[in-house]
């Protein structure tokens, strides 16, 4: 096989057992590797009914057939399992390094299974497996983790990890690789934490070859040449995506004070040129890049004094969104500590912000007692919300409801309708009400809320067109719900095969053509999938696997909705104001355009289009 | 003037593509190991180091090879220390003497280095940030002195 390595390392943490599979050729062609793989394995390994803290849920960690190729930004890998924040399937997907020394070890895919009776790390040094005692590790923080790990084995070893939240069972606990890497959302963390397995190393010596090596070539010089787009490759080289949060405040969907607004006073403190130019140790200029990636959005940052003082990696739009706008803080200091304390804990910065800024509310409205929190929790308390995630991470005092996530927490003071999450997981840092795109994207999201599986506001706002395969001319009305349904499909199918090919979709995505990703692909694995129709076939049959996981865990059609406030309080100013989201507008036909029943199950007819066994 | 192979430590970002192209040019696979050039990554300051063999004027790799397979000079506009595969015998004394770990084994029987692609090195051409240039030497290294003393001037006017 070119692309795929051909292998799959089983470990069974129960028994301390590892075993090496040959990875099927024809499970491979229909479903790729990353998300689609995993689920593929997972749907037909796991009961989806299960307990996802369980020793029967099972941990996969897949690349994609690009991963630790030449192609651009092929870095990345996926985290498939049950999820333990939504009950529903999790694809947390990543960065750095690790993803491609895992095919260089020789390495499609890990599967996890079981529970080890004390904690252990795995180390893959090529053919030689070893589930290794992490006792001494326990309780380490992700970078202690790493370091410990790697001088106990090579130095230049790859290391994915938990920390204190992930062995604490916190809902949106993350697996944190090469330091400062995240698979983040959904709580996959605490899938590893369950199965007391602290960490997993890696080093590979092998290569990963590719069908068409000129051809491969050709393409690869092809995607560079389609990167030179002026945002991609200056603007986000410049300030990384942190410059997002000042467009999102103009456009007016920053989400502010858990999503009660979407224009937020602070914008332009906590904005992508402050972070640049006060905190990135490179100031504003490409810094720290995942493995093969063009772009190098990744910032490097110190806060140089102060209660707030540290020095670490991020952050990122998402995190200055919902640990500084959604709770209403205006101080880069406290929102970067936030940010370093999440990558050390091994938390979810969007969620951990989101449940924040909902007990914020939550407080301010009277439901949430002081006596309860131990302080006074109002927007803007970035000193509190400093404290909380650390104690969150220990599931100390009310640390242990904010472990919960926001869904619970709010459900415990009586007001589950101020928890802003589709199935349970926190919104990202769009409120929907700036566009009915993106809001029925998040309804219908498998994983729950989420805008990368998925990046509709892309053609709402920036005219793009999917690669070509949106004909808009330019971007959709935002606020109509015209064609929206028939866009979230294409966005849905096509990013299944990127989050399953193991490149990263920041890179590729602003490009006009979408033969420049299929020839990726088809050069690297010597696959023909017979033009666009055949490419988005397959990732329907992806995204319909996982929706077939989602109805068997228990999930219905009641679960693809959004929060009261979405649907029901008009956003109360800027460019948005007056707007809400009309799901019932969408959502049928959306159901109808994926030949689904009016309850949201795929028909007999598309299952067997699709070549999916039920 | 002889060309360089030249990195500029600030366009660095330790993606690593110069690996993944030097080794698929190479042995037409994708494998950092068998690159001849590797980056030194210090995430923590954002430094990344790309080292690649400097092309020795006294290469001790070519002093101590025993069968004269490594040889040194002029070729496509660079100067240039190269391999005679078909001379190598696989000893590994020049590993042992090449102060950069830049020459390698690779148990296919002989040792590699970076040859400069004959002229037209292929992790420049995949270096997207421009970290790695193919310039004239002069013209390199008199840029490295400005930034140099750009740095001492800096460093004066803040003391």
């Amino acid at each position: 096989m070119d692309g795929w390595v051909g292998k799959i390392l089983r470990v069974n943490l129960t028994k301390g057992a590892v075993s090496v599979e040959d990875l099927d050729e024809k499970t491979a062609h229909d479903y790729i590797g990353g998300r689609g793989l995993g689920i593929k394995y997972l749907y037909d390994e796991i009961d989806p009914k299960i307990d996802p803290l369980s020793p029967r849920n099972k941990l996969i960690m897949a690349t994609g057939p690009l991963t630790g190729t030449g192609a651009l930004a092929g870095s990345r890998y996926m985290v498939v399992t049950k999820a333990p924040l939504t009950g529903a399937i999790a694809n947390s997907n990543s960065g750095g390094y690790f993803g491609a020394e895992l095919k260089y070890a020789g390495y499609d895919m890990v599967i996890f299974e079981g529970k080890a009776k004390e904690p252990v790390y795995l180390w893959i040094e090529n053919d030689n497996i070893e589930i290794r005692s992490a006792k001494d590790l326990w309780g380490k923080n992700t970078h202690e983790t790493t370091s410990l790990i790697q001088s106990e084995t090579d130095d230049d070893a790859k290391v994915a990890c938990i920390g204190p939240a992930g062995e604490n069972l916190v809902k949106f606990a993350n697996i944190m690789n090469d330091n400062g890497r995240a698979a983040g959302r959904s709580g996959v963390g605490a899938v590893m934490g369950s199965k007391n397995l602290k960490a997993v190393a890696v080093r590979g010596t092998n290569g990963v070859t590719v069908a068409d090596p000129e051809g491969f070539r050709e393409a690869v010089l092809d995607a560079i040449k389609e990167f030179h787009d002026p945002f991609m490759s200056e603007v986000l080289a410049k300030y990384g995506t942190a410059d997002v949060v000042e467009f999102s405040n103009e456009v007016g969907l920053l989400p502010t004070r858990n999503f009660q607004q979407g224009t937020f006073e602070g914008a332009a403190k906590i904005g992508g040129a402050v972070i640049a130019e006060k905190y990135n140790i490179r100031g504003a200029k490409k810094t720290k890049a995942c493995f093969g990636c063009p772009l190098a959005c990744g910032r490097v940052t110190r806060v140089p004094d102060g209660e707030f003082k540290g020095e670490g990696e991020g952050p990122e739009y998402e995190t200055l969104g919902s640990l500084g706008a959604v709770c209403g803080i205006d101080n880069p200091e406290p929102i970067i500590k936030a940010n370093y304390i999440c990558n050390e804990m091994g938390m979810d910065t969007i969620s951990a912000g989101a449940t924040i800024g909902c007990a914020m509310e939550l407080f301010e409205k009277g439901f949430l007692p002081e006596k309860d929190v131990g302080t006074k929790l109002n927007f803007g308390n970035g000193r509190a919300m400093v404290e909380l995630l650390q104690k969150a991470a220990h599931r100390e005092g009310f640390g242990d409801v904010i472990a919960e996530g926001s869904y619970r927490l709010a459900e415990k003071y009586g007001h589950p309708e101020l928890s802003m999450t589709v199935k349970k997981q926190e919104f990202p840092n769009y409120d929907p009400r700036g566009g009915q795109g993106f809001a029925l994207a998040y309804a219908t999201s498998n994983r729950g809320a989420c805008h990368i599986r998925q990046e509709v506001h892309c053609v709402e706002f920036f005219g793009i067109s999917l690669m070509g395969i949106i004909k808009t001319g330019g971007s959709l009305d935002r606020f109509s719900t015209k064609g929206k349904p028939e866009v979230t499909k294409q966005f849905q199918d096509f990013y299944c095969m990127i989050d399953s090919s193991g490149i990263c979709n920041f890179i590729i995505i602003g490009s006009p053509d979408h033969n420049v990703f299929i020839n990726l692909m088809e050069k690297g694995t010597g696959l023909n999938f017979g033009g666009l129709k055949g490419f988005l076939k397959t990732g329907e049959r992806i995204f319909n696997l996982e929706r077939l996981f989602n109805i068997k865990a228990g999930l219905t059609s009641k679960d693809d909705t959004l929060p009261k406030r979405m649907l029901e309080e008009p956003m109360p100013a800027g460019p948005g104001k007056g707007y809400v989201v009309h799901l019932d507008d969408m959502l049928p036909n959306y159901y109808k355009t994926r030949g689904w029943s009016a309850k949201g199950v795929p028909s007999v007819k598309l299952l067997a289009d699709l070549e999916i066994k039920a | 003037m002889a060309k360089a192979l030249t990195v500029n430590l600030d366009k660095c970002t330790g993606c690593r593509s110069c690996e993944l192209a030097c080794s698929f040019k190479h042995h037409r696979e994708f494998n950092p190991v068998k690159s001849n050039i590797h980056v030194s990554i210090f995430t923590e300051n954002a430094f990344y180091v790309p080292v690649v063999c400097f092309q020795c004027d006294k290469a001790f790799c070519a002093e101590v090879c025993p069968t004269g397979a490594i040889s040194a000079g002029e070729a496509n506009g660079a100067y240039v220390v190269t391999v005679d595969k078909g001379k190598c015998v696989g000893c590994k004394m020049c590993t042992l003497a090449c102060p950069f770990g830049v020459i390698t084994y690779q148990s296919e029987g002989h040792v590699q280095k970076c040859d400069l692609c004959g002229g037209e090195p292929e992790c420049v051409t995949f270096c997207v940030p421009g970290a790695l240039e193919f310039k004239e030497e002069t013209a390199a290294t008199l840029k490295k002195t400005r930034v140099l003393a750009e740095k001492i001037y800096r460093q004066k006017e803040v003391s």
